[in-house]
């Protein structure tokens, strides 16, 4: 067996808060792995994708094509339509059509057959999904396999069962949807974040227009196709892919009613300055800097899992994650340890490779970002600790990494980095926890980790975030809503709060 | 299909009309394989422990007349299944129903031929309105709880909240027309929550409850959660009320005297009682057939107080 039990001796004392003579297991080199790819030969994809308008695949106005590269390789996968403000115009003009005249007319339960239709095709194409979505994104085969597209399933399976039940949810009150809905969506979870935003939507009784992020459009365009195979009337879902001004053009698409955005807190205020005065709603899921607060009655090794899941999960491009560890000072020295040893751990590398932990950066505009910031953190005084992983020599990969001795004021303690790498911090006293957790813009999500039930409820309750998990972390349901507070954003998505942001309430 | 099923026939049931003579075969043609039609009970088709019959009153068709002693055998069975079931995820319940819906549409033709036989007046739809009634449920396994659930804002330092939960083992006793439309809108919001049952089918087309009987076993819905019985209503309905497995008691169109002596049976171990009286055509609104009322009242709503402090 490679695995080797090894005692501490002064030449591992670099990793210095050990204790002498703690005994560890050593997974550091000695542990071979044979590379396990998902293979994609059962992918169809096509050279060259248009913009799918009305039901249909249509040639962007411009005529104009960008490329969207395998972030694991930097090779080109397709060519990706560039929509306009005249792509935009037709998309528009379709989904109000298809309001006007079908969606908004059609029962409810028929409207939620169509919904079910579609969570059953991405059943159906799951596999083929997951490997597109690993390929565009660089996210690991095990997340896209069995997080991203069954949770895609599950929500559209999920808001399919509302259509005819909306009366139920605020009760007393008529509803009736919006009309035409805009959703500009990120990069981090191409094919869920698309999912969070149509299911709900159609659902209620609302078209939509969609524009994908830039350097993940694929996914969404598969989404396209399905739906097309679920033979929804044209123009109930139109796909517009393009850049920033793709989406600059929808938010100011005077006949879009609502406009619902996840990404950055940045965009986000400039959506909502663009927006203001004209009385369209809107809903906004930005960026976050979470609190991940463990107390030393902790069950550690769980919080440990818990700590490397919150933060090191889809390379940590997720709004939610743990990115600051507020760990009380008894246990730091402990805590840090088991972290390291757990890091030395994680696989970084191809994303098709099933035994991969950590996937490609999305981009290497990305990449930069994280580099930038990390050196910022050095800059600054805190202590870099980098897993020991092989990179691949292609692509844009970054290793896990943490930084111990953070200060509040440091900007990779308060920068939502969007990259693998933790801050972690030190509290007393409860109440000081709860104070160093909310001071940030950000309110988003938090963790929790004590064996006192007592505790999490309270602290739970004294958290600005939108999401709080207690004894567990990154945990996701269609059922449970989703969102964030302060500059997080506002609007809910999933659960009953969900349908809110697309319906009138009379 | 009735017509060379008669000409094919080559038995006398007892009980049957007297038949002098039966046309001669086809020398060259082939004879129709007859169904025995048995109980569906813990995801099996059984004869009746009684051994006893009747028969379809088409006279195309034998079914078992099922006895006390089935009754027992079926809440059994229920007994067995209701852990299992409700300790499935919501969604994994919705996703069965859904299943169900698509295997009633596979089984569309059938049930219309059935239902046809048994007297249906328009059989197309009410097997449409069926497939969409199992759709319509498939959505409520997983809201319910975000409906009649509650955080509670007690006064005190405590994070109160109540939840539904399956009150366990239900007896229905399903109307008599729509056959089939009105034997799935009375499953559906029993099981939807995770509760099992036991349900009499109507007397009037049993043949129909048995071809959903086998929708259900080549569905995903495990086996024990529905059972469907066969038999006479005035022979059953007293032993489904009085059964001490049972905990809820669903009648249809049961009234005067016999409903009233059906809630007396069910007072021994206060079984909940829900008893409506509707006619046919009223399981065509699937608004009010699909109410989060008819869910609620198969469910116990269950109050948790946890502390909230240091």
């Amino acid at each position: 067996m490679a695995i080797k039990l090894v005692e501490d001796g002064p030449e591992t004392q670099s990793t210095h808060q050990r204790r002498r003579g703690e005994r560890r297991l050593d997974f550091g080199t000695a542990w071979e792995y044979a590379p396990a790819p998902e293979r994609p030969d059962h992918v169809r994809l096509r050279d060259r994708y248009g913009l799918f308008i009305n039901g249909r695949w249509v040639s962007p106005e411009s005529g104009k094509f960008f490329k969207t590269i395998n972030p694991a390789t930097e090779e080109p996968i397709a060519e990706i339509a560039e929509g306009s403000e005249a792509d935009v115009e037709r998309a528009v003009a379709a989904a109000r059509q298809a309001y006007e005249s079908v969606w908004s007319k059609m029962r409810p339960l028929e409207r939620g057959k169509y919904v079910y239709r579609i969570a059953r095709a991405i059943q159906e194409r799951a596999r083929e999904l997951a490997v597109v979505e690993s390929m565009d994104g660089g996210k690991p085969i095990k997340e896209s396999r069995d997080f991203d597209v069954p949770t895609t399933a599950a929500h559209f399976f999920y808001n399919a069962g509302w259509a005819d039940k909306l009366s139920y949810a605020f009760p007393g009150r008529a509803v009736r949807p919006l009309g035409v809905a805009g959703q500009i969506i990120p990069w981090n979870f191409p094919l869920l974040m698309a999912a969070w935003k149509i299911a709900p939507a159609l659902a209620c009784g609302n078209t939509v227009v969609l524009k994908p992020a830039e350097t993940t459009p694929l996914t969404a365009l598969l989404l396209a196709e399905i739906i097309r195979e679920a033979e929804l009337p044209p123009g109930v879902v139109n796909i517009v892919t393009g850049a920033g001004a793709t989406g600059a053009a929808l938010v100011n698409h005077p006949d879009v009613d609502k406009i619902a955005f996840t990404g950055s807190t940045a965009v986000g205020k400039l959506i909502q300055r663009a927006l203001a005065g004209t009385g369209k709603r809107m809903t906004m899921e930005l960026g976050g800097k979470a609190a991940n607060i463990v107390f030393a009655d902790a069950p550690l090794d769980q919080a440990v899992e818990g700590i490397i899941n919150g933060i090191f999960f889809n390379q940590g491009h997720v709004c939610c994650a743990g990115s600051r560890l507020l760990v009380e000072e008894g246990i730091h020295d402990v805590l840090v340890a088991k972290l390291r040893d757990r890091m030395a751990t994680l696989r970084v590398g191809d994303p098709l490779d099933k035994n991969t932990d950590i996937g490609a950066i999305n981009s290497r505009e990305q990449l930069e970002r994280i580099e930038q910031l990390v050196q910022v953190g050095e800059d600054e005084g805190a202590e870099r600790y980098t897993a020991p992983c092989p990179l691949p020599e292609k692509g844009f990969f970054f290793s896990p990494t943490i930084f111990t001795g953070v200060a509040q004021s440091h900007a990779i303690a308060r920068e939502e980095i969007f990259g693998p790498v933790l801050s972690v911090l030190t509290f007393r006293t409860e109440s000081e926890a709860v104070e160093r957790a909310n001071n940030t813009f950000y309110g988003l999500s938090a963790g929790i980790w004590s064996n006192k039930g007592a505790r999490l409820f309270k602290l739970a309750t004294q958290l600005e975030a939108g999401v709080v998990w207690a004894n567990t972390y990154n945990k996701f349901d269609p059922s449970s809503a989703f969102g964030g507070y302060k500059e997080s954003g506002f609007g809910r998505e999933g659960g009953r709060h969900g349908l809110l942001p697309y319906l009138v309430v009379e | 299909m009735a017509e060379k099923r008669k000409k094919n026939s080559d038995r006398r049931r007892p009980g049957a009309d007297y038949v002098e003579t039966v046309d001669a075969p086809d020398p060259v043609g082939r004879l129709s394989v007859k169904k025995t039609w048995k109980l569906y009970i813990g995801g099996a088709f059984v004869r009746s422990e009684s051994g006893r019959y009747l028969q379809t009153a088409d006279k195309q068709d034998n079914y078992a007349r099922a006895s006390r002693k089935d009754v027992r055998d079926a809440v059994k069975a229920a007994v067995a299944a209701q852990p299992g079931w409700a300790g499935r995820t919501a969604y994994n319940r919705g996703q069965i129903l859904y299943r169900l819906a698509e295997v009633l549409e596979g089984r569309r033709d059938e049930l219309i031929a059935s239902l046809t036989l048994g007297g249906a007046s328009d059989a197309a739809a009410e097997v449409d309105a069926t497939i969409d009634r199992a759709v319509s449920y498939a959505g409520w396994t997983d809201k319910v709880h975000a409906l009649l659930g509650t955080h509670n804002p007690v006064s005190g330092p405590h994070f109160g909240f109540s939840i539904p939960e399956p009150v366990g083992v239900v007896a229905c006793v399903a109307p008599d027309r729509p056959a089939l439309l009105g034997l799935v809108g009375a499953i559906c919001p029993i099981i939807a929550t995770g509760n099992t049952l036991v349900v009499l089918a109507s007397e009037l087309d049993p043949r129909t409850a048995l071809v959903l009987a086998e929708s259900l076993a080549t569905s995903d819905v495990p086996g024990g959660v529905v059972n469907i019985l066969t038999g006479s209503r005035d022979e059953l309905a007293e032993h489904m009320a009085k059964h001490q497995g049972v905990r809820a008691l669903d009648l249809w169109n049961i009234d005067g005297e016999a409903a009233k002596q059906l809630e007396l049976l069910a007072t021994e171990n206060v079984k909940r009682v829900t008893r409506r009286l509707q006619p046919a055509e009223a399981w065509y609104d699937a608004d009010e057939c699909t109410s989060l009322t008819w869910l609620s009242s198969f469910l116990e709503i269950k109050t948790v107080w946890h502390p909230m402090g240091a």
